[in-house]
């Protein structure tokens, strides 16, 4: 069979560390990078006779998470214990929740260049972090460690687990799915969503079946993946790797995976063990969170803008093209300082010099457009003096240039550096004349009919004008005077 | 009531190790006590809601303040093996 | 009178009026419980104890507790004081961190003496599963005190302190209290704080206190109340806990549980049990026949769910943040397998295998679901009940004192120890046992229980029913 014949199912598992202060169940202050076991208590070190408290905070963030995600909001939501032994997990159970998540089913929409999508999300419920396992030898890695080493800072971290339907088929189409998951709970102040530092994982659950089959095929988990390159590459790795024992006549094992981008090598996480018996059953320390209606509604009408939401109303209102708006949108700083450019100057202008010219000065400073110099009033004020032709396009990248380095009123500058446009029009015809003159080998070719030769009077005019004459007009009069000539 | 097999697996769940004789004694005693309980079965329970909690509470929650933490030496020290300021683990295998 | 034969009220009173202070208080008891003739102590905290009498007896102004000594079951966290929970795997284990109920007593005044003997975490009716040997009765020591608790109730009955904390999950205050002669309280489920007890059962644990009169028993819970951030499940405390003074049964109607007092209960503990319910009415009191119709499934439901909770608060004793732990293992399943092999006795592990095959897949529904569900039956029958009645009575143990051994080799003759106490935990309301009456010369407790957050007038009924019978709590040759 071909590769046409297969279809793909994909479903996504995030893990967000919510924004919290401190951990789901004590008061220990969230923190990374910190000496091992300095944020701990009794509680989140499993001590005897300790007890878990719900952090509120953590509830609302769900709730918010919940909305955005188009999720229905539990009337009544309660704990579970999920029981299994491994070190980083000193209870040995997470308190996660099974029945009766704080959202239910939703559905989130997201963008591609073929237009909005929808994906179905299963449910998000709240859970703690475990903590984290340092292998000692053997590469950092737990096979081949000659020991290991807990520290429990990580340990009762707040995270809300997000479970998408099976609805994804392609790789791509999950990584854009994912990239607009993240930018959306990072722009509701959910998670930091720094996929490096863990703060927020990804697994994905991949089966495949012939195309027009109804059941789903066995499904497999890659793990952790920490980027949305890797979840692409991992994804697609993986999919060969069941086409190819599907095709050979085998089955697939229902496992957990682990893809290693430095090789592609996709291996087993789980050994010949049996897959876990979490026995889960309703946590007896924790009452059951009913959260307040009212509470929830005003939740709600508070959310901000949602990113799609923005960007469909770029797309729509100002013209932006699909890819303009994916670019200016992320991060979400760079779309509010482009929405304070856009109210001032043409949105379409705003965004080519946002995303084109400010953008390329600023990466040699390190800086990002709202942590520069320059004001989106200043942005905006040269892209007006521009498009009214008062300066010249060089003459508008030099001042920007300028208000980088030492900011200053794009006005201001323009006088300063003489850079105002010349306007005149017999001195802009004299100009020409006087370059037509002095060039008249150019000039000839240029009768004959080498159009590419007005660039070079445009350059020449440029030089000997400091680039304050606009190219289009010189360009122009060129083309009428070389025929007069 | 239940099986070697089944008592063997509980076992690995709970991570309980027990030598031959204490598995088959724990199989006897566990059917005996099995026998006994599920006299639960006996009544129809389709439409009595479980109980989790006996005098019920709700939405008993915490504000997200910081509290102090314990000291790493305090965490520490009733570990019964510390690597540098870290639990140590036995080979993972 | 002996300082050691006083109650802690009757300490109070002295301490104020200067008959007496609290270090005299504390040494006197002190050698009652370095000569330990029952086992009970399995910490004892001399100087710690000593230094704090002496701090007290310096203050302008006492706490209300004065310096009075007490006993702590060594299920209770108490910051750098050994805390084992009658368990291997927790030997010369020292918490970093105190139980809020012990502090609140520390904080009123109650000076730790010790931390006493218990069934292995919590798991018996006997305290013959210590992994520290069992504690004895003071009636009779070739006989059990009762458990869980058994050290902290044998310790009041022995005089070497007049209250003590105990544990109760299906009956481990209450039945320990009715062998030795005492009276426990076990309190409404969430009126004590539960940070700092070591779990066994989660929706059924309470602490509670062991004395010798319900007035000392009313006055120690009094000082322990109250929602504690803490615990979740702690509850806020509506009305005071109150010092009770009723002395007649006016109005009151006593449940009676007919088949509680039938053939599952030895003669001798019928018939101390009738005779007090028959003070009852001549307390001006009525006795109603009450029935209580699934709670005869009540035993085969706690044996469902405490193992299940428990199975699940045991799995964190795995030997790396705390511990004993296994020597020279190979690997992790090894450590985990023998850590908790060597460290727990054969009824803790009994139980875990046995929660863990209730919550396991495929036997959820049947087990550990269904048993969820004939807990709610046994809720409704309680609040049946008690729209009738005011309080229920019946025996708090089928038997007296049972021998050493007697019934070590079949784990469900144990388990029948609890079958008039476990009904009242599972539905999570307050129940006390006093004593009632000696049957061939051993203690009979009754116990009383009411709808929750009934203290105050169980308190004033067991007062009035304690000075009625007029019980002396004074094992034979336990003198001072």
């Amino acid at each position: 069979m071909s590769p046409d014949a297969w279809e793909v199912v994909i479903g996504i598992e995030i893990h967000a560390q919510l924004l919290t202060r401190t951990k789901m169940f004590c008061g220990c202050a969230l923190s990374f990078g910190d000496p091992p076991n300095t944020h701990t208590c009794p509680v989140c070190l499993a001590h005897p006779g300790a007890l878990p408290v719900v952090n509120r905070e953590a509830i609302r963030l769900a709730i918010v998470a919940g909305h955005a995600l188009g999720c229905e909001i539990a009337e009544c939501s309660v704990f579970a214990r999920k029981n299994y032994f491994y070190p980083d997990l000193p209870k040995a159970y997470q308190i996660s929740q099974y029945d009766q998540p704080i959202c239910g089913p939703g559905c989130f929409r997201y963008l591609t260049e073929d237009g909005e999508k929808t994906l179905g999300i299963t449910r998000a419920h709240l859970e703690e972090d475990a903590a984290k396992l340092l292998h000692l030898g053997g590469e950092g890695r737990r096979a081949n460690a000659e020991g290991s080493v807990v520290d429990f800072n990580r340990g009762g971290t707040p995270l809300l687990e997000i479970v998408t339907e099976p609805e994804l088929h392609t790789g791509p189409d999950a990584a854009s799915f994912l990239k607009q998951l993240r930018q959306t709970l990072v722009h509701l102040g959910i998670t930091d969503g720094n996929m490096e530092q863990g703060s927020m994982r990804a697994d994905a659950n991949i089966s495949v079946r012939p195309v027009g089959a109804t059941g789903l095929g066995t499904k497999t988990e890659l793990k952790n993946m920490n980027s949305f390159t890797y979840l692409e590459r991992g994804i697609a790795a993986e999919v060969d790797r069941q086409i190819a024992i599907l095709e050979a006549g085998g089955t697939i094992t229902q496992e957990t995976l682990h893809y290693e981008p430095g090789t592609g090598h996709i291996t087993s996480l789980r050994s010949k063990e049996e897959a876990h018996d979490y026995r889960y059953f309703p946590e007896p320390d924790l009452e059951p969170v009913v959260p307040d209606r009212t509470w929830v509604e005003e939740l709600r009408a508070a959310l901000p803008e949602l990113p799609i939401d923005r960007r469909e109303r770029w797309i729509r209102e100002y013209g932006l093209t699909f890819e303009d708006a994916e670019v200016l949108s992320e991060p979400v700083q760079l779309g509010d300082y482009f929405e304070q450019v856009a109210a001032l100057a043409p949105p379409k202008s705003a965004a080519n010099w946002v995303r084109g010219e400010l953008r390329a000065l600023l990466r040699d400073r390190g800086q990002e457009p709202w942590q520069s110099r320059v004001s989106p009033a200043a942005l905006a004020e040269i892209i007006t003096l521009v498009e009214s032709r008062e300066i010249s396009m060089p003459s508008a990248k030099a001042v920007l240039g300028h208000v980088v380095e030492h900011g200053g009123q794009p006005r201001e500058v323009v006088a300063a550096l003489g850079l105002g446009a010349i306007q005149d029009e017999p001195a802009l015809v004299a100009i020409v004349e006087q370059l037509l003159a002095d060039n008249p080998v150019q000039a000839q070719q240029l009768r004959e009919g080498k159009d590419k030769l007005i660039g070079f009077f445009v350059g020449q005019a440029m030089k000997a004008t400091q680039g304050r004459a606009d190219p289009a007009r010189i360009s122009e009069l060129v083309r009428e005077r070389a025929g007069a000539g | 009531m239940i099986d070697d097999h089944v008592t063997r697996h509980v076992a690995r769940l709970a991570r309980l190790e027990l030598t031959e004789s204490e598995t088959v004694q724990m199989q006897h005693e566990l059917s005996a006590i099995l026998e006994y309980v599920q006299q639960v079965q006996e009544l129809d329970l389709a439409s009595v809601p479980p109980t989790t909690h006996a005098i019920p509470l709700k939405n008993v929650v915490r504000e997200d303040v910081p509290t102090p933490s314990v000291p790493v030496e305090l965490a520490l020290r009733e570990a019964p093996e510390v690597h540098g300021d870290g639990f140590a683990v036995p080979r993972m295998g | 009178m002996a300082l050691t034969d006083l109650t802690a009220e009757q300490s109070i009173t002295a301490i104020a009026a200067g008959r007496t202070s609290s270090e005299d208080l504390v040494r006197a008891h002190l050698e009652r419980v370095e000569h330990d003739d029952w086992n009970n102590f399995l910490a004892v905290n001399r100087e710690a104890a000593l230094a704090r009498a002496r701090e007290i007896d310096a203050m302008p102004q006492r706490p209300p507790l004065a310096g009075v000594p007490i006993a702590i079951k060594d299920a209770l966290s108490t910051r750098d004081l050994t805390t084992t929970a009658g368990s291997r795997i927790l030997e010369g284990f020292r918490p970093i961190y105190t139980a809020t109920c012990v502090a609140r007593l520390e904080a009123a005044g109650a000076v730790v003496i010790g931390k006493t003997n218990m069934d292995e975490f919590a798991m018996g009716s006997s305290c013959e599963n210590s992994a520290y040997g069992p504690s004895l009765n003071p009636w009779d020591t070739t006989r059990v005190p009762g458990g869980s608790s058994g050290g902290s109730a044998s310790a009041v009955a022995a005089r070497q302190v007049p209250w003590s904390l105990g544990s109760d999950t299906g009956g481990s205050i209450r039945q320990p209290a009715a062998l030795c002669g005492i009276v426990g309280v076990k309190p409404t489920y969430g009126a004590v704080s539960r940070y700092g007890l070591i779990a066994f059962a989660s929706s059924l644990d309470q602490v509670g206190p062991f004395a010798r009169t319900v007035r000392d028993a009313a006055l120690l819970l009094q000082s322990m109340v109250g929602r504690d951030p803490m615990d979740a499940t702690s509850l806020d405390w509506p009305d005071p806990i109150v010092l009770p003074t009723a002395a007649r049964l006016d109005g009151v109607r006593v449940g009676v549980i007919e088949e509680l007092m039938g053939q599952g209960i030895e003669p001798g503990v019928r018939a101390a049990c009738r005779a007090a319910l028959n003070r009852v009415e001549s307390l001006g009191g009525t006795l109603v026949p009450i029935e209580l119709p699934h709670a005869s499934y009540g035993l085969a439901t706690y044996y469902l769910i405490a193992p299940a909770e428990c199975s699940a608060n045991l799995a964190r004793f795995d030997g790396i943040r705390y511990g004993r732990r296994a020597e020279a293992t190979d690997d992790l399943l090894e450590h985990y397998e023998r850590t908790r092999g060597e460290g727990f006795g054969p009824e803790v592990k009994r139980r875990i295998m046995l929660g863990t095959f209730a919550l396991s897949s495929g036997y959820y529904d049947a087990y550990y679901g269904q048993a969820q569900r004939v807990r709610t039956l046994i809720v409704r029958d309680f609040a049946a009940a008690f729209a009738e009645i005011d309080v229920l009575a019946s025996p708090t143990s089928p038997t007296v004192a049972f021998r050493l051994g007697e019934r070590t080799a079949d784990p469900l003759s144990m388990y029948l120890s609890d079958v008039c106490t476990i009904p009242v935990s599972l539905a999570g309301l307050p129940s006390l046992s006093i004593p009632c009456g000696l049957s061939d010369g051993l203690p009979v407790g009754l116990q009383l229980a009411g709808p929750a957050f009934s203290e105050n007038r169980l308190f004033d009924i067991a007062h009035a029913l304690e000075a009625a019978i007029g019980f002396d709590p004074s094992p034979p040759g336990v003198a001072a």
